[in-house]
């Protein structure tokens, strides 16, 4: 059985608008990153939907779908060694006690 | 055009590429770090000395890499700004840290060289999300390379944070337009939205979406929470480089999105431009007045400055277009000038509050002529640089009948020419504290008098830089 298309993008929306309030109210640095993956997740379901249904070419969804998990790879790993580069000086990773630049 | 045909109009790139990595080998093995960075700018200069003005538009590598006139003025922008860069880096000593730098940040640069050039020419949107990450990434890393610094750690953190949330938010809104025109050629959607009916909000939804991870990147408010803080921790030349090189990138990538694929929905996100526009120049200006650190209050001016050149392009009108690209040029002389004047002063007296500006025309007559050239060119004085890219916008907003933009515009301009004016009445009419001379290196006096003379010249005989912008604009 065929999941319909609007199923997936609601589910991807889901996973997006998850990902966003995650990245937007976590004090965790790590929790953060986990909700900017959360995103980028979302982003690949929705390519990967529209490639089997309206791509000209079924290939360009997919392709793009393995860069995005490529780069977010790149993304995690730099952040993570800023995080830990961060913690090795300040003793923390809670993104409210990083205050020292303000306005 | 198939890779291998391709490679002979990829001359200057390979030349980066080349020199990129060789610059990465000799820094393991030459102590003397200077010679590192003057093989990297000779391999910017190379570069630069390669590219060619193409005279149609060649679609490389299969389509994913547009070589164009427009690509070629970013082109040229970019190397240039790289190389001033460069060479502020040689003369530019640290004061938290006693490390001897050009060798990686050589490399880094190279790098980030190559990847503003995919910026300004990529033509769909899977180019578009590589090279704006490949960007973003070696700004992190640029901005938080300081160890023990934790200014420095502190801006690589909130960039990351900001810069992941909006590129992500920018990838939804691309998988949704790839899904409502089946393409990501730039081109292709353009057609397929014209021929085709497509559901109109979803497809501005999608813009809307796409214009926040643009709208990070040139700092357009509401998007710009990150910039002051960023160019406040990094190093003085990498703000430098921040204020200037992935901003107009950013703003050559928007041209040609918005242009390309989305013309026909100008009415549509022309007001919300002409919005964000009258947003990020009032909060640019007017939160830059209470700063006390010049570095923050050139931060802000910058988002202020990103806000006029949004101007010309919510307009977008033939003026508008060409005042988006005349700004641009005269941004980057002014902007890269001024930092370098702030990295002169901070090697000098150790801070970057603007407290140590007073008396400054005292202790160096040159450096506090030069500094006060490029503020009033950034206030948009008339002959001067600044003054020309301000003339194209605002002319563009009353020739478009956009006159609540215009109104306030220059509305802005004063509140800005205040803040201006406040750094140049301490350097000259303020006692200094003491009457020790300011050290010039020559590596930093070279690219200061291109500037100057940029900032003047541009002012004087604007014609020079005006046919440049108009050839590449020819297709």
């Amino acid at each position: 059985m065929l999941i319909p298309l609007q199923h997936i993008l609601i589910f991807a929306a889901g996973l997006f608008a998850i990902g966003l309030y995650g990245a937007l109210v976590r004090r965790n640095v790590i929790g953060i990153l986990i909700s900017i993956e959360l995103i980028l997740n979302a982003v690949n379901v929705n390519l990967i939907a529209f490639s089997r249904t309206t791509a000209l070419n079924p290939v360009t969804g997919q392709v793009f779908a393995v860069i995005v998990i490529t780069l977010a790879a790149v993304g995690a790993t730099v952040g993570l060694a800023i995080v830990l580069a961060l913690y090795r000086v300040r003793r923390t990773i809670y993104t409210d006690e990083v205050n020292l630049l303000k306005w | 055009m198939d890779a291998v045909t391709s490679l002979t109009y990829f001359v200057p790139e390979l030349i980066l590429l080349g020199t990129a990595f060789a610059a990465l080998l000799l820094d393991l093995f030459i102590p003397k770090k200077e010679v590192v960075g003057l093989t990297g700018l000779a391999g910017v200069l190379a570069a630069l000395a390669f590219a060619r003005c193409p005279a149609d538009a060649y679609p490389l590598f299969y389509g994913f890499f547009l070589l164009d006139p427009f690509s070629f003025f970013f082109k040229v922008a970019a190397l240039l700004i790289v190389a001033v860069t460069l060479l502020a880096f040689l003369a530019y000593r640290p004061r938290t840290e006693s490390v001897s730098f050009p060798g990686e940040f050589t490399v880094l640069f190279l790098f980030m060289a190559f990847a503003l050039i995919l910026m300004g020419s990529s033509n769909n949107l899977l180019m578009i999300f590589l090279s704006l990450e490949f960007v973003s990434v070696l700004s992190y890393l640029l901005t938080g390379f300081l160890k023990k610094d934790s200014h420095s750690k502190e801006a690589a953190l909130k960039y990351l944070l900001f810069g992941s949330v909006a590129s992500g938010t920018m990838l939804y809104g691309m998988s949704i337009l790839f899904g409502l025109t089946g393409a990501i050629d730039l081109n292709v959607i353009h057609e397929s939205l014209v021929s085709t009916a497509v559901p109109q909000g979803l497809v501005l939804t999608s813009l809307f979406l796409i214009l926040v991870g643009l709208g990070f990147k040139i700092s357009m408010a509401p998007f710009h929470m990150w910039a002051p803080d960023v160019y406040e921790g990094a190093l003085t030349p990498v703000t430098a480089f921040l204020t200037v090189g992935p901003k107009a990138l950013g703003f050559a990538v928007l041209v040609r999105l918005l242009h390309t694929s989305f013309l026909h929905l100008q009415s549509e996100w022309s007001a919300v431009l002409v919005a964000l526009s009258i947003l990020t120049m009032t909060l640019g200006n007017v939160v830059a007045i209470s700063q006390t650190n010049i570095k923050r209050l050139l931060g802000y001016s910058s988002i202020a400055q990103a806000g006029y050149i949004l101007m010309g392009l919510a307009v977008s009108n033939e003026i508008g277009i060409r005042g988006v690209l005349v700004y641009l040029i005269a941004y980057a002389f002014t902007n890269l000038g001024a930092f370098l004047c702030v990295i002169l002063v901070s090697n000098h007296c150790g801070t970057d509050e603007i407290d140590s500006y007073a008396g400054l025309s005292e202790k160096s007559p040159f450096l506090a002529f030069a500094l006060t050239v490029f503020l009033l060119s950034l206030a948009g004085i008339p002959p001067l640089a600044g003054f020309i890219g301000k003339f194209y916008v605002f002319s563009s907003a009353i020739q478009g009948q956009f006159i609540t933009l215009a109104v306030a515009a220059a509305l802005n301009s004063a509140v800005a020419a205040f803040y201006y004016f406040k750094v140049v009445r301490l350097m000259y009419l303020a006692p200094a504290p003491s009457r020790e001379p300011v050290a010039h290196p020559a590596f930093l006096l070279i690219p200061l008098w291109i500037a100057l003379i940029g900032t003047v010249v541009m002012g004087v005989f604007p014609n020079l830089f005006i046919q440049f912008v108009e050839r590449s604009l020819i297709l």
